[in-house]
């Protein structure tokens, strides 16, 4: 079943996206990520122009990052301390931004912007994330446990604040600059910024790991929404019929991936995440270096 | 004044011997949500007062345009090793959807001259001022422009997608994408003999986006707050509803 979408003027099969959110959304469910550095990079594939998917997918983001909260609200697992001063940072960055999209928008380069700070990122988390799982797995076969840093540089910084769902009193600088951070690559990726705030708020902050997928999905939905008004009201370019589409599959994808999730193991969940990351990565990053078949684009912008 | 026109009037009937009755499938398409695409059939008749001249034959050509909007072209190139943006060229008017359906060959249904004085064929419907200086080929952009609207099915040339009865009657079918964009889309209407053209007629079809479609564009341009609110609402309630249902499944 085609369906018109009226902000992107483009129209595509009803069924292809409902199945694309699906698909995303037992991804994320299963990794405990939004899922947003996979589904905007799909978006472009189908043909949905970049400044319309981004702007969709960060109003998708909102759905499935709520839907995720209220569970780790029922286990008391979200910060609601660090994730308001992630958030601050958050909104700062989102800001900063939608303003830098929008410049570069108008030079030309948006596309390039969008693509290369997904190949920067995916490209550093996913062989991180790679290198970090496959150690843990050799130390939990030698029968040790995984140790883990208790103070670093972090901790010497001015303006200190107690964090007691963390049992953190570290100084509140590092969560800013981690939210701004988040927030500027949640306007320009698309994204909630989960693949880079998690590992930042473990190895950075130093955060209990059963708080951290809660509080930054609280922190997730309101920068995510934030940056959804922003491109709504300077872009235009959220279009509200896609992002029903996308979030009807992906809010019950999410469910049934949560499902899965439970029944793996740890070390294997995250292995398989990497390698998910990296191919995302090495598809986006062949697509920059192999020249295009058609070197020419169009555009309706205009303004110079 | 107005007798000097109508003299003139008077004087030039005798010149336009044949002229084009024409009737349309529909005077509008509706683009709704469920929409994939449209055809509108044209059909027509000649009229004239005369027997059918002997000399050359009559053509009949048919182009149906978008409306004319400003494009800017960009041209990617190799830099530090990867393929980047490098120049761009603003078409000051190319039309966003252009067809042309003809009776006959390109070359013996109208002729060089006749095509730049009515901008018939695809490059002369776009409009191109100036380049800036430093872009090598100018050209290659417009170029560009009509390569990459012909395969998206924006930019058409049907030669024979005229069909002529007995110099008389003719029809045609228009193919419309479902990438449209809104407008007034005009349609233009030559006859042609022997390269020269004997007459136009020149009608519109009215391209809009209906019932919800309509509403959520307007109401994205116009009350943008709100939409995003709204967009906003719905993605709330969505993943709170998905979490409840699924807790009830869960337990139930």
């Amino acid at each position: 079943m085609q369906i018109y979408l009226p902000i992107a003027e483009v129209s595509v099969n009803a069924f292809l996206l409902l199945g694309l959110g699906g698909m995303v959304g037992i991804l994320s469910g299963m990794f405990g990520v939004g899922g947003g550095f996979l589904m905007t990079p799909l978006l472009f594939f189908i043909g949905i122009p970049p400044a319309v998917a981004v702007a969709t997918e960060a109003n998708q983001i909102v759905a499935s990052s709520f839907s995720g909260v209220l569970a780790h609200f029922r286990r008391k697992t979200v910060d609601l301390k660090m994730g308001t001063v992630l958030l601050v940072g958050g909104l700062v960055g989102a800001a900063l931004g939608v303003a830098l999209f929008n410049y570069l928008k108008s030079l030309g380069q948006v596309d390039l912007l969008v693509r290369l700070c997904y190949v920067v990122f995916l490209g550093i988390i996913g062989a991180l994330m790679f290198v970090e799982s496959l150690n843990a797995i050799r130390k939990t076969k030698r029968g040790k446990p995984p140790a883990r840093k208790k103070h670093n540089w972090v901790h010497g910084l001015p303006f200190k604040m107690r964090f007691r769902t963390s049992g953190l009193y570290i100084s509140v600088i590092p969560p800013l600059v981690v939210g701004v951070l988040v927030g500027v690559l949640a306007a320009i990726m698309g994204v909630g910024g989960g693949f880079i705030m998690v590992p930042a708020m473990i190895y950075l902050l130093g955060m209990p790991t059963k708080v951290v997928v809660g509080t930054s999905l609280f922190q997730i939905i309101f920068v995510t929404a934030f940056t959804t008004l922003l491109h709504a009201t300077t872009n235009y370019t959220v279009d509200m019929v896609l992002a029903v589409l996308l979030l009807v599959g992906g809010v019950v994808g999410a469910q049934i991936g949560t499902v899965i999730g439970a029944r793996l193991q740890a070390e294997q969940l995250r292995i398989l995440l990497a390698l998910l990351v990296l191919v995302v990565c090495g598809k986006l990053a062949l697509d920059l270096l192999i020249q295009p078949s058609e070197l020419f684009t169009l555009g309706t912008e205009g303004a110079h | 004044m107005r007798w000097a026109l109508l003299l003139l009037m008077l004087l030039a009937a005798p010149l336009r011997a044949e002229e084009v009755v024409l009737g349309l499938s529909r005077d509008q398409v509706a683009i709704s949500t469920n929409f994939d695409g449209s055809e509108i059939i044209l059909y027509g008749a000649i009229k004239r007062e005369e027997p059918i001249p002997a000399a050359d034959p009559l053509h009949v050509i048919v182009t149906v345009s978008g409306p004319l909007a400003p494009v800017t072209v960009r041209r990617k190139e190799r830099r530090f090793g990867i393929w980047v943006n490098v120049d761009a060229v603003d078409v000051d008017a190319a039309p966003s959807f252009y067809a042309i359906a003809t009776s006959g060959p390109w070359n013996e249904a109208i002729s060089d001259t006749e095509d730049l004085r009515h901008r018939i064929s695809i490059p002369r419907a776009i409009r191109s001022v100036g380049a800036p200086m430093s872009v090598a080929e100018p050209q290659a952009f417009s170029d560009a422009v009509i390569r990459i609207r012909k395969e998206n099915g924006l930019y058409q040339l049907d030669e024979g997608g005229v069909e002529l009865r007995q110099s008389t009657l003719f029809s045609t079918e228009i193919d419309m994408p479902a990438n449209l964009t809104e407008g007034d889309y005009a349609i233009r209407i030559f006859l042609t003999r022997g390269g020269e053209v004997l007459s136009t007629y020149e009608t519109s079809i009215d391209v809009s986006k209906v019932g919800l479609e309509r509403w959520l564009f307007e109401l994205s341009r116009e009350q943008p707050l709100i939409y995003g609110l709204m967009s906003l609402a719905i993605a709330i309630a969505a993943g709170w509803g998905a979490s409840a249902a699924f807790r009830l499944v869960r337990s139930g």
